[in-house]
């Protein structure tokens, strides 16, 4: 079973040269831990989306990444922070097309539907914390299930 | 550390041409300000060349997210208004799979398996086809 060498990391990102190392450390961490071609690419981009909005809207933060276990099954869990301005409507920011600035609105929509679990936790003024989860093959059952 | 060079971001992508086709090929990793400078670049040189269509080659890159989509999309928008349509060829099958779950089916854009494909379209359906390098209809 693959261990956490290679997947724990904390990454900053300030700058779009960030974002490419960041796309290439969840590439690398997800071939490391057994995903598949179409689960590292939908991996991938939900990073790239979640970062750039950490460095766009978020005035910059980091990703922390992380190996995780349920049930015997195996993930990666990726954690965008930043201490940016904050999310006042979480509905309306989630929903596709809504955008504040010039984008097409859809990378947080869309990075949900790319991963299997997802958490979005703002408080304005304070900061933004998006933390994902994909799951080695199948998700796992819920906890309260076994 | 080394793995990290293994595939290069590019922070400058070459726009060449071929004829009356503008060929840009996209590979491995692309800063954002990259993105940016090529959609100038390829507006700048069909305006400046005349050139009647682009074909951006992007079957070198492992993902395509919001913003490269966007960027893609109004390369082909801007292209159009300058009277040159643009081809996306090659784009990998977990890609396409991707950008769908996304939610960005990228309507407007001409898509071909593989830049042989995308320049056989150009020519076959293309109004300056036959055309020299200085197309009609461009000013
Ligand atoms: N980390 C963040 N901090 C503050 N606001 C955020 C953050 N992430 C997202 N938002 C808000 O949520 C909105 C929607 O985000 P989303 O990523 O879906 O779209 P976008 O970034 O505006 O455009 P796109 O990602 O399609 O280029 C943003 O416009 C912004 O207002
Ligand atoms: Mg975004």
């Amino acid at each position: 079973m693959p261990t956490s060498a290679g997947v724990e990391a904390c990454l900053p990102i300030r700058s779009d040269m960030d974002l490419v190392w960041v796309r290439q450390h969840v590439r690398q961490a997800a071939s490391l831990l057994g995903f598949g071609l179409v689960e590292q690419t939908k991996l991938v981009t939900a990073a790239s989306e979640l970062a750039r909005n950490t460095l766009v809207h978020g005035g910059g933060g980091r990703m922390d990444s992380a190996r995780v276990t349920r049930n015997r099954a195996v993930g990666l869990q990726l954690a965008f922070c930043d201490e940016g301005p904050g999310i006042a409507d979480l509905e309306q920011a989630l929903s596709d097309g809504y955008t504040s600035g010039g984008g097409l609105g859809m990378g947080l929509g869309g990075a949900r539907r790319l991963v299997h679990e997802f958490s979005l936790e703002s408080t304005v003024g304070v900061g933004t914390t998006v933390t994902v989860v994909s799951w080695v093959s199948a998700p796992p059952r819920p906890r309260e299930e076994f | 550390m080394s793995e990290h060079f293994d595939r290069p971001a590019s922070a400058h992508v070459p726009v060449l041409r071929l004829g009356d086709v503008l060929l840009v090929t996209l590979q491995g990793d692309l800063y954002d300000s990259a993105a940016q400078q090529l959609q100038e670049d390829i507006g700048a040189t069909i305006a400046t060349s005349g050139v009647t269509g682009v074909v951006i080659d992007i079957s070198g890159m492992e993902i395509v997210d919001s913003f490269l989509g966007r960027v893609l999309a109004e390369i082909a928008a801007q292209s159009s208004l300058l009277a040159a349509r643009t081809v996306v060829a090659g784009m990998r099958p977990a890609v396409a799979i991707t950008l769908v779950e996304l939610g960005l089916t990228l309507p407007g854009l001409r898509t071909a398996l593989n830049t042989e494909a995308a320049m056989d379209l150009l020519a076959r359906t293309g109004p300056g086809s036959g055309d020299g390098p200085f197309a009609a209809g461009h000013p």
